[in-house]
């Protein structure tokens, strides 16, 4: 069964809305459809909490943005992307105002800023603290006043298909009733997110699990990056669940367990009752998180069940603010850890996050691999660099997701034509190996959350906030184990009506190639810079490290690595300075 | 391959109301508009007879005082308060009252309408009774 | 407290059962544990064909509506010791057909959801350029409430209008357009009109208030449907009285 479209966006998330809104827009004859294992509404960009950065106030400017980016990247970004983006945020930010999206205002009725981690300036746009929700579905409601894009809902893309190096569609699944189908393309945004569930403990929803990566990977298009991976300061002990910067944005306090607001001994700052920008809990995730570690080893941390923990203390706050500004916040913790923040410490850990790396593109969110975009979490344009900035995250979605978008229905408008009968047996060939999977795997003897587990497990300590060549090595043996016994797999569930076993399955074939690329990234990059912490190399090595790794997939299913060199436009390469 | 059944539609049984409170208080709710019409006929029944003259009025009540009627009026009586208590629990719900620029929070359009339904049953009082 | 609960769940496979078969598991009973997390124990450990939607695990995105003990809850947001020493009986929300165990087919809501036009409409679009909409804080306040909705559906699963008459536009559908008809940016109150008035519009709706009660974000989708029924009684009543022109 064959269905064509000129485009075809894989993930319903931000990213994946805005690009298919963009092709619709630049190109209103285009075919576009959007594939997404998950009803839209459901990805993950509903669960961001904090905000959405861009320049606003007539005190900022877009040097100030990019500039705080790209130190915040520990200058890994790619500065002419940043300047793009910082330049585009605004103008997507209000796009999306006028689309409906519920921004907090001002008692005067323009739209509403607020602090936020390694920002120098207020810049920060907000809905309450439930802005990746509004945002999402802003977004998906406004996609639903374009009749012409077709959606694949709940249907699982399991390959690209590429011809002679180039995009030709790709092969999707679908859950409800194990329907196999092959959906040709001229152009494959992939819009699918990060990996976090490569964790054991992250914020991230069950459905990010690194597929897009994973495809494009397995198309021929390197992964950039991958040994970037984010820490978010506060994450709750047991769940993971985010509680958001922006509730120390608003002026909560991190203490230790002897009361005592570490962050001034890790050179972030001295500590003020209220917040400094730039400074103390408003520094950049990666020190924040770093700086949790260090108070471990003093033995400063709280231990709980679930692990040491620091605490976040509200209670200066008040309950009108927290009610106001940080309700979820407070409904969170009151559901998941039966702590009111008004009166109580919430007890918090770094948790994985985000991931900075992804597939590479250039400022068009074009890959390598033609035909082939991506954009949002699952690219590395690179905008973050090293460390993500607190709220730049959703505008990356939408500036970079418009991007792709406008780029691929300008590709798909010139190229086109027909579907090689080569790409068609591709098609044929995947539906025969699923097929496989679904029926075969009768005698399996490992269980895939054994195995997802242990990959889990593997990648907390090898590639943790702090690593070294050994441990990275020991990482990349187990994953290769790992992904033996991943070959004999069990798979319980034969039926085609729904079947989320297989999909777990496909899930953790994706997750175990996406872990060792960031295995495999971390172990050459001899330096420490940003999120990638190696105790091993403690510098920072820019005469050999001002370079992104690239990682390409080679026949035999491992990975070579490669650099490429940062664009520096105008910030040569600087120390970064928070607290002074 | 095996064939398929499809999805399950879950009948809906003839008793769904009674497998929640909430349910079984809304067809009560629902029911007391049969009563809320028995009173408008009995009060139209009531108009017709004192139009008739002293003779109709009195036989009027004689068939009011039989012991099924009484029993009905009373009964009906009940449900009318259930009407009544149950549509001004819902009535702040479907009116958002602004004054003077702020909204009138529920509980005052609540009390508003027990506070008229009080006055005019006062009223009627006095001049029934007087 | 003991340390197990037992989870009494429907199956249901298309293509062996005619209808749902209850399969009992054991899991730990652990303080912090949701129902969610009582089912990806099964799920990871007895039995992998337990077919489920579930993803932020936060009460967020609206996937893991199901029905617990008869009401429909959010099982990443409800808790196990809740239910002690159980059973816990868990089905499929009600309603909604069942493809496969505890998934139910929502196509009927995601085809309903754009005949209300859930977007902004503009008499005129200012480009970007220009700056925001302005909106003020109360502005916002007025439709904020029905802009909370996650599309978990408990609502249509607690609806008994909807459960005889599948063709009721629903809940969470009609409060949508509300949170559209009272956005003081929007202009398409009048596009809205024809859907919300139709009798499987708000006049379908008897008020029964489940909808509310098992709302787990307050969005109140029953008020924001009587209100619109006497938006839409005064329109009636305005187009009756007042001339073509001044309508």
């Amino acid at each position: 069964m064959t269905a064509s479209y000129d485009v075809v966006v894989i993930g319903g998330g931000g990213a994946g809305l805005r690009a298919a809104i963009a092709v619709a827009e630049t190109n209103p004859r285009l075919r576009v459809a959007i594939v997404s294992k998950v009803y839209p509404m459901r990805s993950h960009t509903v669960s961001a909490e904090g905000g959405a950065a861009a320049v606003a106030g007539a005190d900022d400017t877009l040097d100030e943005h990019a500039y705080d980016t790209v130190s915040g990247s520990d200058w890994l970004s790619d500065q002419d992307a940043v300047e793009a983006f910082v330049a585009e945020a605004p103008r997507e930010l209000l796009r999306l105002e006028h689309w409906g999206c519920p921004w907090t205002r001002q008692p005067d009725g323009h739209i509403a800023v607020r602090a936020f981690g390694g920002m120098k300036k207020m810049r920060t746009w907000f809905a309450a603290d439930k802005t990746g929700f509004h945002l999402l579905h802003t977004l998906f409601q406004t996609a639903l006043s374009y009749p012409d894009i077709v959606r694949y809902d709940e249907w699982y893309v399991t390959t690209l298909l590429v011809d002679d190096g180039t995009v030709r569609g790709l092969v999707a699944l679908e859950l409800a009733t194990g329907r196999v189908e092959t959906i040709t393309a001229t152009a494959v945004i992939v819009c699918t997110g990060g990996c976090g569930r490569v964790y054991p403990f992250t914020t991230n929803a069950n459905i990010k699990t690194g597929d897009g990566m994973a495809l494009a990977y397995r198309a021929g298009a390197p992964l950039k990056d991958m040994e970037f991976v984010q820490y978010h300061p506060t994450g709750l002990p047991f769940t993971g669940i985010l509680i958001t910067e922006a509730a120390r944005a608003e002026g909560g306090w991190m203490l230790n367990k002897d009361g005592y607001r570490y962050l001034q001994d890790y050179d972030l700052g001295t500590p003020s009752p209220t917040p400094v920008l730039r400074s103390m809990e408003l520094g950049p995730r990666d020190r924040l998180s770093q700086a949790f570690v260090h108070e471990q080893e003093k033995g400063r941390t709280t231990d709980t069940p679930y692990g040491p923990v620091v605490h976040l203390d509200l209670r200066h706050l008040g309950a009108e603010l927290i009610d106001a500004k940080l309700p979820f916040v407070r409904e969170l913790c009151t559901n998941y850890q039966n702590i009111d923040p008004v009166t109580e410490l919430v007890p918090v850990r770094p948790v994985v996050h985000y991931m900075m790396g992804g597939v590479h593109t250039d400022i068009h969110g074009a890959t390598p691999v033609k035909g082939l975009y991506a954009a949002g979490e699952v690219a590395c344009v690179s905008i973050n660099g090293a460390n993500r900035l607190g709220s730049n995250s959703l505008p990356e979605l939408l500036v970079f997701g418009a991007r792709a978008g406008r780029a691929a229905a300008v590709y798909a408008g010139l190229n086109g034509g027909t579907v090689s009968s080569a790409v068609l047996a591709q098609g044929r060939d995947e539906e025969r190996r699923l097929e496989q999977e679904l029926t075969g795997r009768t005698d399996g003897h490992e269980r895939i959350a054994d195995i997802r587990t242990e990959m889990q497990a593997t990648m907390e300590d090898g590639a943790g906030i702090y690593r070294d060549g050994d441990a990275l090595a020991k990482a990349a043996n187990s994953l290769r184990e790992l992904r033996e016994r991943f070959a004999g797999a069990a798979v319980d569930d034969h039926s085609r009506s729904f079947n989320t076993e297989l999909v777990a399955l496909l899930e953790l074939s994706c997750m175990l190639d996406v872990a060792e690329s960031i295995i495999a990234s971390a172990l050459h990059r001899e330096e420490s810079r940003g999120a990638h912490q190696r105790i091993d190399f403690p510098a920072r090595d820019d005469a050999r490290y001002l370079a992104h790794s690239l990682i390409h997939r080679k026949p035999d299913g491992t990975g070579k690595v490669e650099y490429l060199p940062v664009t520096i436009t105008r910030w040569p390469p600087g120390e970064r300075v928070y607290g002074r | 391959m095996s064939s398929t059944a499809g999805p399950y539609r879950r009948p809906v049984s003839l008793f769904w109301w009674l497998e929640r409170r909430s349910y079984l208080v809304f067809v009560l709710r629902e029911l007391s508009s049969v009563f809320v019409a028995w009173f408008v006929v009995y009060l139209l029944m009531l108009v017709s007879a004192i139009g008739g003259g002293s003779d109709s009025y009195q036989r009027f009540l004689d068939r009011s005082d039989q012991a099924w009627m009484l029993v009905l009026n009373i009964v009906s009586f009940l449900f009318v308060l259930l009407h009544m208590v149950t549509w001004f629990g819902l009535a702040p719900k479907a009116m958002v009252v602004r004054l003077r620029g702020r909204r009138v929070p529920s509980r005052a359009i609540l009390a508003g309408h027990y506070a008229l339904c009080a006055l005019l049953s006062a009223v009627v009082a006095w001049v029934v009774l007087r | 407290m003991a340390d197990r609960i037992t989870l009494e769940v429907a199956r249901y496979r298309p293509e062996q059962d005619a209808e749902p078969v209850m399969q009992s598991y054991e899991v730990p009973l652990r303080k912090d544990w949701a129902i969610l997390d009582g089912l990806n124990h099964v799920k990871d450990n007895l039995d992998g064909t337990l077919s489920y939607r579930w993803s932020c695990r936060m009460g967020i995105c609206g996937s893991c509506g199901m029905t617990v003990n008869g009401e429909p809850k959010l099982t990443c947001a409800t808790f196990l010791t809740d239910y002690a020493p159980g059973p816990v009986r868990i089905e499929a929300l009600r309603n909604f057909p069942v493809i496969r165990d505890l998934v139910v087919d929502i196509d009927d809501f995601m085809s309903k959801l754009p005949t209300v036009k859930p977007w902004l409409v503009r008499d005129k679009q200012s480009p970007v350029e220009e700056g925001e909409y302005l909106q003020t804080p109360e502005e916002l306040d007025e439709y904020k409430q029905y802009s909370m909705c996650i599309n978990c559906m408990l609502c249509y699963a607690a609806c008994p209008v909807y459960a005889l008459d599948d063709k009721f536009v629903g809940p969470a559908a009609l409060a949508l357009a509300q949170r559209y008809n009272l956005d003081s940016r929007d202009d398409g109150a009048a596009d809205r009109r024809d859907v919300l008035s139709s009798d499987e519009g708000v006049w379908a709706c008897t008020f029964v208030g489940e909808c509310s009660a098992v709302c787990p974000k307050d969005v109140d989708p029953a008020g924001a449907i009587q209100r619109y029924k006497l938006t839409a009684a005064t329109q009636a009543v305005k187009d009756l009285l007042l001339p073509r022109g001044a309508r």
